[in-house]
């Protein structure tokens, strides 16, 4: 402290890089960031750690940690044909919404990026299931798909009343039935992000594609799609997570059933949980769910996404 | 920069986090020590319920000074999951919701509930054998206050019309009714399929019908399903599924939630009958469109099955109870409780439809006709086993329902369902 008192004041501050420059910088540095990284840990780091370690217990979720079973929940996890068919359908759900709900969006993008009459309005439209919330949407179409329920009396209605399924009931149907739902609620957010990546299409490149003779098809494949690259993978990643973690809509419409015909990964992990108290197993499943998540994150990131962080940081240091 | 310089930082501001938050924790300590405070959580939420244990702590209150009596009304589904993780926390409400049965003796194993036994001897025989459900090991850990039988809620007018003078007694008799609906084109049955438990009923049901009671209790202790009728039930549901009684798209209706539900549907005359609790008139009521329950109701118990090994006449139910956790202070929780056993607070929870009270001597406050029949008979059955999904153990209750709600799907055999109780049993 005597030593501080004795500096002459204000030579310290005109010594660039100084130790107690230094350490009041680390301090404000602290504060600032302190706050987030110590929730951080203790909210998602701690309970991380923390569930990865009940996966190896049997535990009912009262009393202490004691009956430990190593790999027997992932054994039991693994081995169980419900939680294979949980993941089958995480799996299909992925493949659906890439391959069905990316040419969709694309389509109904282009479409809506042409100088069309109403076209707000249109945009609205196609936007506005993604405002609602899953829990909303889920009892929505409970209603309309209900036996007898609009959707059937619609088809009735115009002489198809051949096509009336049971539309939540039929154990083979059921999925396909939640994709639709799924597709109608999500479809909108692809649509708005590809929409916001044609803008940054610059229409020189259009003409300079036509003056070349290139079809509008040719210009289409190879100047918008590429250009569109980077939102099309960003949409595809955020739509793989999605289709991982699956659950409000899925729960609320089905329980995931009937006899698990239209579970995931998260319905079973709940089921497991919750309803029957097995909480050691139940955060088996959800390290596994983490698991995938990470790798494919990681994956994700590393090789498919490196590139457009990559052009990203160039263009910033340019 | 060098991410590890941050650490002991991070250091210092958990360890701020962590004083933080257990100096409130003392905080909160203190401010009890004024009197005693009971935190009660019940999953009466709405109507009668609600109204009803509002009054019954503002009672207690009054004529208990120092006692102050939090109520935290829970949606059930909700309450459900709270409970487990508020025991297995240090502050656990001082009063919940307890319904017996597997759950109980996992709670009492852990040692998070209050033995009573010491605190009720002097009354708890008023309640009868409705106390057994709520005993471990002979020791009393929490109290019902409403206990009923599930039984098939029906509508006399559509079996009228089906020519059906009077309700079935035997399984045969209750299938050849099933084809008189039929033939008229009436939906036999409604069920909530969605739900797994209404399944569960069918399978439950026509067990304590086959089996013995010394075969069913022995079942909650052993996990041990070699005994042939258990895979009789399940033939026998399968009997009943290939007659094809249920309403359409049943995997997928709810039991409870709107007016297509089982209970909507029965409610509205869209089918003939439901296999549900003693609670339904007061699930069906809001789901009618003048919010009334319906005139053709009527109640009969579950057919018995001629020749079986299980004594005529026995039940399937099961009821409402509470407990107090292990840091609620012991005297004046039990006193509440009886309290709720009390017969002012019994009379009234038959006078306003909401339970079936426990309470020798507070029946004739039930007047629902429909209420009164199945007092009627819950008092002079010869045995009435608590709903087998409650009285094993978690897991395995829930093993049950997954799998006879697999059998109903067509995904399960009979076979399959006894394998895979027994399955989880070995799993626990």
């Amino acid at each position: 402290m005597s030593i501080v008192e004795a500096a002459p004041p204000g030579r310290a501050r005109a010594r660039p890089g100084g130790a107690r420059f230094g350490g009041r910088r680390w301090i404000e540095i602290g504060l600032f960031v302190g706050p987030a990284i110590a929730l951080y840990v203790i909210f998602l780091l701690v309970p991380v750690v923390q569930a990865v370690h009940y996966s190896f217990y049997s535990w009912t979720g009262l009393g202490p940690l004691s009956d430990f079973v190593g790999l027997g929940n992932y054994r039991e996890a693994f081995g169980d044909r419900f939680f294979r068919q949980a993941m089958e359908h995480n799996g299909i759900l992925i493949v659906l919404s890439i391959g069905l709900q990316l040419p969709l969006a694309l389509g109904v993008a282009l479409l809506l990026n042409r100088p069309l009459r109403g076209r707000r309005i249109f945009r609205l439209i196609f936007f506005a299931p993604y405002v609602l919330s899953e829990a909303i949407t889920a009892v929505l179409f409970l209603q309309i798909l209900q036996p007898g329920g609009l959707v059937d009396a619609g088809l009735r209605s115009v002489g198809l009343g051949g096509l009336v399924q049971l539309w939540l009931a039929n154990l083979q149907l059921v999925f396909y039935t939640l994709f639709v739902v799924i597709t109608w609620k999500y479809i909108g957010f692809a649509i708005i992000l590809l929409l916001a990546g044609l803008q940054g299409v610059p229409s020189e490149l259009h003409e300079a594609a036509a003056m070349d003779g290139a079809s509008s098809w040719e210009s289409l494949r190879y100047v918008t799609i590429p250009l569109l690259g980077p939102t099309i993978r960003i949409w595809i990643f955020l739509s793989v997570i999605g289709s991982i973690q699956l659950f409000d809509l899925v729960w609320i419409m089905t329980l995931g059933g009937p006899a698990g015909a239209s579970s995931t990964m998260a319905t079973y992990m709940v089921d497991k949980g919750i309803n029957s108290y097995r909480i050691g197993y139940a955060t088996t499943v959800a390290t596994i769910l983490f698991g995938v998540c990470f790798v494919i994150s990681m994956l994700y990131q590393i090789f498919v996404l490196r590139r457009d962080n990559l052009t990203g940081t160039a263009r910033m240091a340019g | 920069m060098k991410i590890w310089k941050l650490l002991p930082l991070v250091a210092i501001i958990c360890v701020g986090a962590v004083a933080l938050t257990s100096s409130a924790g003392l905080a909160a300590g203190h401010s009890k020590k004024k009197g005693i405070t009971l935190v009660w959580w019940h999953n009466a939420n709405q109507g009668a319920g609600l109204a009803l244990w509002k009054n019954v702590a503002s009672e207690f209150q009054k004529s208990h000074p120092g006692v102050t009596i939090k109520v935290v009304p829970f949606q059930n589904e909700a309450i459900r999951t709270k409970i487990p993780i508020a025991l297995q926390s240090g502050s656990p409400p001082d009063v919940f919701q307890e319904w017996g049965g597997g759950r109980l003796v996992d709670e009492v194993k852990a040692g998070k509930v209050a033995n009573l036994t010491k605190y009720v001897k002097p009354w708890i025989k008023n309640i009868g054998g409705a106390a057994a459900g709520w005993q471990v090991k002979g020791q009393q850990y929490g109290i019902p206050y409403n206990v009923g039988v599930v039984g098939f809620w029906y509508n006399k007018d559509l079996f009228a019309q089906a020519g059906i003078s009077s309700p079935p007694t035997t399984w045969p008799d209750f299938l050849s009714d099933i084809t008189k609906l039929k033939a008229k084109s009436i939906t036999p049955i409604a069920i909530g399929g969605k739900d797994k438990w209404p399944d569960a009923f069918y399978w439950d049901y026509l067990a304590v019908k086959l089996c013995s009671k010394t075969v069913i209790q022995a079942s909650a202790v052993s996990y041990n399903f070699t005994n042939p009728c258990w895979l009789k039930a399940g033939t026998m549901v399968k009997d009943l599924l290939d007659a094809q009684p249920f309403n359409e798209g049943f995997l997928a209706t709810p039991a409870q939630q709107g007016a297509t539900s089982s209970a909507g549907l029965l409610a509205n005359g869209k089918a003939a009958m439901e296999l549900q609790g003693h609670w339904n008139p007061g699930v069906m009521q809001p789901l009618t469109p003048t919010n009334t329950i319906p005139a053709f109701l009527g109640w009969f118990p579950f057919p018995n099955v001629p020749g079986s090994q299980a004594a005529p006449g026995s039940l399937l139910g099961g009821g409402d109870g509470f407990a107090c956790s292990i840091k609620a202070p012991e005297p004046t929780c039990a006193q509440f409780l009886g309290y709720i056993d009390s017969m002012s607070v019994q009379k009234r929870i038959g006078s306003t439809n909401f339970g079936l009270p426990v309470l020798k001597g507070s029946e004739s406050s039930v007047k629902d006709p429909n209420l009164a029949t199945v007092l009627k008979f819950r008092s002079s059955s010869p045995f009435v086993q608590l709903y087998l999904d409650i009285a094993y153990s978690d897991a395995i209750g829930q093993a049950l329902d997954d799998a006879v709600a697999n059998e109903f799907a067509g995904q399960a055999t009979p076979q399959q369902v006894v394998d895979q109780i027994a399955g989880a049993a070995k799993k626990k």
